[in-house]
């Protein structure tokens, strides 16, 4: 199955309550695969094409708060958009998933696929400070695996999660073992569960619930903000996803992610082939972002090169997690175009071997 | 005869409806949101729907509404409420959600969410309050501001050719097929209120039945932006608003079936 038919499937087996969405290439595949799938008819999860970006994240908001589990997807144009409602989720508290299967850019850029929203999916995108949890699949069976899990994350913490992919793994076909179909909680479920926030409609056994991220007392709205951070900084301690391919005796280390990652691990075996002792950290949340096995490595290894399809953005977390301790460069190209093993090779021998 | 005798639960012909909390309103004196959020409470009230509805909260004068209503409340971002009812709607189809914006939010920002949301018929109740300026952030032409109207930004007055004109929203809505009930009311006297009641009443009815979108337009006074007093600014409004913004019903077919497309075959 392709990366994005994938990613409808599994919300349907998942138990998804509703997906709200807007054509964008390349992710199309998405809402298209449900359309045809008529999950209505099966389990009761609403499908609907919005009007913009702008209100597909705001059905989000709007699902999300009534305690539901929803989910949209979009490339990097279209995340844009949805900047706003994504800071409106993370600054209400609510639950829900995002898909981005990015293209180049900036601006209208590619449809060329891209990681160059990096930064706008793991420092924040949209205005104040907070963070999502963020999931780089690297296969197909990662895109269906991670939304399962990215739904658990999103509802643990009450936070929005975001599988960031590209059009190489949304567009890409691959065989995948589907999970089984896991029922759609009824409304009584909702209300046991998330009755205590969510907006299910006041009964004369609770308070009113209300879903705002607005709190004009600043001494409170520092109070939220203390308790978002202590939010994130749990994630950071419990969440970290990391993938290590032949970490044991390597000296110099490949980081990547995504389908930067499937390119390094091939990249490896053909540098070991020349005799040079390679190893691949895959980060597989970027937020949290695996700091403590970077720290740990960047004692045993000569250098590090962080290989991304971007003008270099993770490598800034890498050379922070190394504490500058060794030498950390990039390597990538640019604008939708993906590189091959071999160049990773030779940028790993001409930055850091004869470097 | 002692006040206790006069303060005693046999002589109460009036009071306040039980939706309403306690927190004190932070409108202005004189403006209109006051009377449109009892109304409100008391349709809810009367409909024994509390446990159903969820309201959606716009930016603007009326972005505190949850503080005042005992419903379930969603604050929505600047424009977005319809979207967001939307969305409550189509996932809990047995509750009906109702957005409260005003024509800062609704009419401008909000444009496209409140067209499409329409559109498409979803079963909601639109609260949309129009006193033709933003209240909220100082008063500001609104793009429902009446031409040759003072406001912070259109100090000499609005004038088409710089800044277009006023947007007769509510006709456009009353086009749209989703849509099965539009009316335009006001709150300025008893008799307007009744009014009123009577038309978000129905609005919600229509809702419940399912018979699409529901959109009452309430136009209202902003005294303070309008720097007037109360009395007066009623007057104002009858005076220049009713003239543009027709009060009465611009649609009206919940008992009739919605306008019929014929469809492609495939």
């Amino acid at each position: 199955m392709k990366g994005n038919e994938v990613i409808a499937e599994a919300a349907i087996r998942c138990g998804c309550d509703g997906y709200f969405g807007y054509p964008i290439t390349p992710q199309s595949e998405v809402m298209e695969t449900l359309m045809d799938r008529e999950p209505w008819n099966e389990t009761g999860m609403v499908v609907l094409q919005a009007e913009s970006e702008i209100a597909s994240i705001n059905m989000i908001y709007g699902a999300a708060a009534s305690g539901k589990k929803v989910f949209t997807s979009s490339s990097s144009p279209g995340i844009s958009l949805m900047a706003e409602g994504i800071s409106y989720l993370a600054g209400a508290e609510l639950p829900c998933l995002i898909v981005n299967v990015q293209r180049g850019g900036p601006g209208l850029g590619t449809i060329q696929p891209s990681q160059a929203d990096y930064f706008q999916s793991t420092k924040g995108g949209g205005h104040g400070d907070y963070r999502l949890i963020v999931l780089a699949p690297s296969s197909v069976q990662e895109m269906n695996d991670f939304v399962d899990l990215g739904f658990k994350l999103a509802f643990k913490y009450r936070n929005p999660a975001m599988i960031l992919t590209d059009g190489v793994i949304g567009q890409m076909m691959e065989k995948v073992v589907l999970a089984d179909y896991v029922p759609r909680l009824t409304d009584e479920e909702v209300d046991q569960k998330y009755g205590s926030w969510a907006t299910t409609g006041r009964r004369p056994n609770r308070q009113r619930n209300i879903i705002t991220s607005l709190e004009l007392d600043s001494g409170r709205m520092e109070q939220n903000n203390i308790r978002f951070q202590a939010k994130y900084a749990k994630m950071e301690e419990e969440e970290v996803l990391y993938e290590e391919i032949q970490c044991e005796d390597a000296e110099y280390l490949l980081v990547a992610f995504g389908s930067s990652a499937r390119i390094c691990q091939k990249a490896v075996d053909q540098a070991r082939e020349k005799g040079i002792k390679v190893g691949l950290l895959r980060p597989i949340t970027l937020f949290p972002f695996p700091k403590k096995p970077i720290a740990a490595l960047a004692k045993r290894v000569k250098g590090m090169l962080v290989v991304e399809m971007n003008a270099g953005q993770m490598v800034e977390d890498v050379q922070l997690a190394a504490e500058f301790a060794i030498p950390v460069k990039y390597f990538g190209r640019l604008g939708g175009i993906v590189p091959s093993p071999a160049e990773v090779v030779e940028a790993l021998e001409q930055k850091l071997i004869r470097g | 005869m002692e006040l206790k005798d006069i303060i005693n639960p046999n002589n109460l012909v009036y009071e306040k409806p039980k939706l309403l909390t306690e927190n004190t309103m932070h409108y202005c004196p004189g403006c209109s949101h006051g009377v449109t959020h009892r109304l409100l409470a008391e349709v809810i009230e009367d409909l024994n729907i509390q446990d159903k509805t969820i309201g959606v909260s716009p930016v603007g004068c009326a972005v505190f509404a949850y503080n005042y209503i005992d419903v379930d409340w969603v604050e929505a971002a600047h424009g977005r409420a319809p979207a967001i009812a939307t969305a409550i709607s189509r996932t809990n189809p047995d509750k009906v959600a109702f957005t409260y914006q005003g024509d800062g939010d609704l009419a401008s920002i909000g444009a496209a969410e409140i067209m499409h949301a329409c559109n498409r018929g979803e079963n909601i109740v639109v609260i949309f309050v129009n006193n033709a300026i933003y209240g909220m952030t100082g008063g500001q032409m609104a793009p429902t501001t009446l031409l040759g109207q003072a406001t912070a930004t259109t100090p000499n007055g609005r004038n088409a050719e710089l800044n277009g004109y006023p947007l007769r929203i509510t006709e456009l809505i009353a086009q749209l097929p989703g849509t099965s009930y539009v009316t335009r009311q006001s709150v300025q006297n008893p008799a307007a209120i009744r009014k009123c009641k009577k038309a978000i009443t129905k609005a919600f009815q229509a809702a419940l039945d399912k018979k699409g979108t529901s959109f009452v337009e309430v136009v209202s006074t902003c005294n303070m932006n309008w720097k007037m007093t109360p009395v007066k600014a009623n007057e104002w409004m009858e005076a220049n608003m009713f003239p543009f913004y027709k009060p009465g019903d611009l649609k009206d077919s919940t008992k009739d079936d919605p306008e019929s497309y014929t469809p492609l075959k495939n």
